[in-house]
């Protein structure tokens, strides 16, 4: 029996023992080395080959991941690990780096209990770590750190002992900062990592060692022989002495906690619903007895089986052959046709799984990735995950052969299941798909699996960014009627608090139809900077935009209320500008008069009224059109900067800072989506492809003034609508 | 000029000699069939019948009024309504538009439901209370106003006339009763349940017009044909009222 196959019979003894299981992340800025970490791990504990490990990534198991070099797709892998004579099962979930797929980083966050982040010796706290360290202590994933490439340091850099340490210093000194502004304050101390626990590790993940203060203790290495060995060119050797896997997943068996102490904590922070309920008790105690709770985290597809459900099991034990529910698709029970727990391309079957572990299901035929699996049908779904960013970039997407029509829908339904940040829209107009994604790089790596995996020829659009629309100033109200004249609406719209903004899009504030709870909901909005006059009049909540019922006593309104929020919801979506989404408006409704026959206030007559007072009042109010923005990084030889800033230049963007270190230059600026498509070749043949380069989406800035009317012109005729939008008179005289 | 003319409740033989004239003088001959219908007659047996052409109008452009009012600045238009014309409130909207245009405007009487109602029933008109429209409930809107002002005449002893949708088909006295019962559930005032006392008018105007009194617990198992249908929920009733009832609306209380 090979080692791999004696370590699976090990993982399967293991998986029932709850205390010896790990479920962990990896986390870290783009080629600071998370997939050669993470593969050098599972090598290292015997699940797969020690030679290929490194060469041969595992868990970059899509082909194009391996052709670009990045993890694109989360997926999980299990090995056992020895520590102080005892057998741990480690679950590992590796994460993609790019941003562009940072749906993926937020969901498999919720799935792991900790997250070694991974920090480049060279390039220290990038943007992106700081990112996935938020998302992590968001989700309350306890963090340790690798320290990566310390090679680097010596053989590229010339450092000496001092500079190496002073450079290690501060890259802990920067992430404790992170973990002292986005953990909640009981975690603020505790989790703070420290060299001299061993809550931090130094190495190469390529070159297969680490070391860290109790491993030094425990075997006698000291840094002076690490830095010896360095100098002296004899990695190999020092792989043999401390290696990489040993060293780290020591780390994670000491300082990241088991799914029953995890759960403790982390389930009044994931899950809503009764603690005291049987369900609740479960899960907070990890109980495999209790009933079932597992939330899905990611749908793979396999060529062969389908769509395979991955996820945690926060409780119960699941079965082969248990008859489970998908809660919100209904009373139907799923069946699990095949249970198995997944180590890098291999999903081995198992037949039981007890809670606490990541099993793979075949079966759950409706589960998309977020969805809550349960024994119970009715029980409360985990948070909805929240996305840091929502799609910017849409391509048009037809098949090439109109016989190919019906699989292509298909394929895009499917796709959109496994990945929730792709949004997949039928143009009214046009009767053509539209694919939206985080960016240039997330389509074209999902076209290139329509046309390679699923087999279907395509022709795309160049693609296009997704606008939003806001309003300069207060103003209205607006008084919109219905089209029988006999209802009228008072509308007000004005730019709503930056803080009530970002209280939405980070999902501190949900959007929300209906106001259930009005006294916690009015208490957040005033905290995120809503008058409390205001924030009491709350009707809904819709991307970063609210309604306010401020009108006093006016008859028949309750029940036209659904009528006027649909009008909302509409106008939020379509904008008047270009038909693009609103974002950060305030609607306010001052005042209405209604017919008192609920017959003459019927939907075809309310919703027009509404919609047009609030086009009407954003037409009073100086109607903006915003782009989407990012932030751009840029790792260059300080002799091409001079190439780096031109191009940028010439692309809207603006250099907002440079750091030199040694013989880089690390540029920050920030540009325009729109203009940044075909950066990545540009880039490349300016530089001589002597760049490293990252993107990161940093939300929504206004168009520059001079450019707007003619932006507006082209998103309107590209949709079909007449060149310019309607204006005030318009909408009065509707 | 624009003159509305009450085409009545079932025919173009209930249209008026009035009314004849002012179609046979007119122009441009406008009809419109959502705020009410002609029962007994579709639009090209009435065009043959008043030897015109008739356009009709949907329901936006008699709301914006835009057509019509085009249309009546230069020439004798005509509009054709169901039953009598200013009981749709539409139209006084579009009337006032043209008055202000200095368009003038005439308007030709007909018999409409707000007055059959009561008089098949046998019931006294000026014992009615406000009239009542039930919409069909649609996706996030179930209004129960109509509840309110129904349970307001109910208490002051006054009768209300229910009048149906009609839109986008006309409702049957049966699903009238299920809304007004699914009403009684939200609002529960003790104004519905199987043993309230409720009239239903079939086709009122026409020849085989139908009335029937009785519990909404047995009417709402029957059959009362095509439409148009509308309901009266009774309030005090005199005894002359009640006698009419049994009499006029075979009132059944088995």
């Amino acid at each position: 029996m090979g080692r791999k196959e004696d370590n699976i019979k090990k993982a399967m003894k293991i998986m029932g023992d709850v205390e010896h299981i790990r479920n962990i992340g990896i986390a870290a800025h783009i080629d600071h080395g998370k997939t050669t970490l993470s593969d050098n791990l599972i090598a290292g504990a015997g699940m797969m080959s020690e030679e290929l490990a490194g060469k041969q990534l595992v868990l970059d198991y899509d082909e194009q991941e391996q052709a670009r070099g990045i993890t694109i797709n989360t997926a999980s892998a299990s090995m056992v690990h020895e520590f102080e004579g005892k057998e741990y099962l480690i679950n590992l979930l590796d994460t993609p780096g790019h941003v562009d797929f940072g749906g993926d980083v937020t969901r498999a966050m919720r799935a792991v209990d900790g997250a070694v982040v991974v920090v480049c010796a060279v390039e220290g706290i990038m943007p992106q770590t700081e990112t996935v360290v938020r998302q992590a202590l968001r989700e309350r994933v306890k963090p340790v750190l690798f320290i990566n490439k310390v090679d680097r340091l010596i053989n590229e850099l010339k450092l000496d002992g001092q500079q190496m340490m002073a450079r290690f210093e501060k890259i802990i000194k920067e992430i404790n900062k992170l973990i002292r502004r986005y953990a909640e304050e009981e975690y603020r101390d505790k989790w703070m990592v420290r060299v001299e626990d061993g809550s931090v590790a130094f190495g190469s993940a390529y070159h297969n060692w680490a070391i860290s203060v109790p491993f030094m203790k425990k075997s006698g290495i000291s840094f002076k022989d690490v830095f010896e060995h360095l100098q002296q060119d004899k990695q190999k050797e020092l792989a043999k002495k401390a290696p990489l896997h040993q060293v780290v997943l020591d780390m994670v068996v000491k300082h990241l906690p088991n799914p029953k102490e995890a759960q403790k904590y982390r389930i009044p922070k994931i899950w809503h619903g009764d603690l005291e309920s049987p369900i609740g008790k479960a899960m907070l105690t990890c109980d495999p007895k209790g009933p079932v709770a597992m939330m899905v985290t990611k749908i793979v597809m396999d060529p062969h089986a389908g769509e395979v459900a991955v996820g945690r099991l926060f409780s119960g034990t699941l079965r082969k052959g248990q008859e489970l529910y998908i809660i919100g698709a209904g009373k139907k029970k799923y069946r699990i046709q095949q249970l198995s727990m997944m180590v890098g391309p291999d999903r081995i079957p198992v037949d039981e799984l007890d809670a606490g572990n990541i099993p793979a299901i075949i079966g759950l035929k409706d589960a998309i990735a977020g969805s809550t699996v349960s024994s119970e049908p009715n029980i409360e779904p985990f948070e909805p995950m929240k996305h840091y960013s929502e799609p910017v970039v849409t391509v048009a997407i037809e098949a090439k052969h109109t016989k190919d029509l019906p699989r292509l829908i298909e394929v895009l339904r499917t796709l959109s299941k496994a990945d929730p940040s792709l949004r997949v829209e039928i143009n009214q107009e046009t009767g053509e798909h539209l694919l939206s994604g985080m960016g240039e790089l997330h389509l074209e790596v999902t076209v290139y699996r329509i046309v390679n995996e699923y087999k279907v020829e395509v022709i795309t659009s160049p693609p296009i960014v997704v606008y939003r629309e806001t309003v300069d100033h207060k103003a209205g109200p607006f008084e919109g009627k219905s089209p029988n004249k006999h209802n009228k609406f008072y509308i007000e719209v004005e730019p709503l608090e930056k803080g009530v903004i970002e209280a939405i899009e980070s999902g501190e504030i949900p959007e929300m139809d209906r106001i259930k709870d009005r006294k916690t909901i009015t208490k957040k909005l005033e905290e995120a900077g809503l008058s409390r006059d205001e924030a009491k009049k709350i009707e809904a909540i819709r991307g970063p935009n609210i309604l306010l019922d401020m009108t006093w006593g006016v008859q028949y309104l309750n029940e036209t209320m659904e009528l006027v929020k649909q009008a909302f919801f509409e106008a939020v979506e379509r904008g008047p500008l270009a038909n693009e989404k609103l974002y950060g408006v305030k609607v306010r409704l001052v005042d209405a008069k209604l017919h008192e026959d609920s017959i003459h206030r019927g939907p075809a007559q309310v919703i027009p009224a509404v919609r047009n007072a609030i086009y009407g009042a954003m037409c009073q109010a100086a109607r903006v059109l915003l782009e989407p923005m990012q932030k751009v990084y840029v790792n260059v030889p300080t002799e091409l900067v001079g190439a780096v800033t031109r191009e940028l230049q010439q692309r809207r963007g603006i250099i907002e800072d440079m750091e030199q270190e040694d013989y880089q230059t690390i540029i920050h600026a920030k540009a325009p989506v729109a203009e940044m498509f075909g950066f990545a070749s540009a880039i490349r043949s300016a530089t001589g492809g002597r760049v490293l380069w990252s993107t990161e989406n940093s939300g929504y800035e206004r168009v520059p003034r001079d450019l707007q009317p003619q932006i507006v012109r082209q998103i309107r005729e590209r949709k079909g609508l007449k060149p310019e939008p309607y204006d005030e008179a318009y909408y009065a005289g509707l | 000029m624009l003159t509305f003319v009450g085409l009545g409740l079932y025919d173009a033989d209930d249209i008026t000699i009035r009314g004849k004239k002012a179609i046979e003088e007119a122009d441009v001959v406008f009809a419109e069939f959502y705020t009410s219908k002609l029962i007994g007659m579709g639009v090209d047996e009435l065009e043959r019948a008043i030897r015109k052409e008739i356009k009709v109008l949907s329901r936006e452009e008699v709301e914006d009024g835009k057509r019509i009012i085009e249309e009546a600045a230069g020439k004798k238009v005509v509009l054709l309504v169901a039953g009598d014309p200013m009981i749709a409130t539409t139209h006084v909207s579009l009337r006032i538009i043209a008055e202000e245009l200095g368009i003038k405007t005439k308007i030709v009487h007909n018999a409409s439901i707000i007055s059959a109602a009561p008089g098949l029933l046998g019931l006294q008109n000026y014992k009615f209370g406000r009239t009542v429209s039930l919409p069909f409930p649609q996706e996030n809107y179930f209004p129960t106003s109509a509840y309110d002002f129904i349970y307001e005449n109910y208490s002051r002893g006054l009768h209300t006339l229910i009048l149906l949708d009609i839109n986008p088909r006309p409702m049957s006295a049966n699903e009238a009763m299920q809304i007004l019962l699914d009403m009684e559930e939200k609002k529960g005032k003790g104004l519905f349940n199987e043993k309230t006392l409720i009239a239903v008018i079939a086709r009122a105007g026409a020849p085989d017009c139908l009335v029937r009194a009785g519990y909404i617990g047995e009417l709402i198992h029957e059959d009362f044909g095509p439409p148009l249908h509308s309901l009266v929920l009774p309030g005090q009733l005199h005894f002359a009222e009640e006698e009419a009832l049994e009499k006029l609306a075979h009132k059944s209380m088995s």
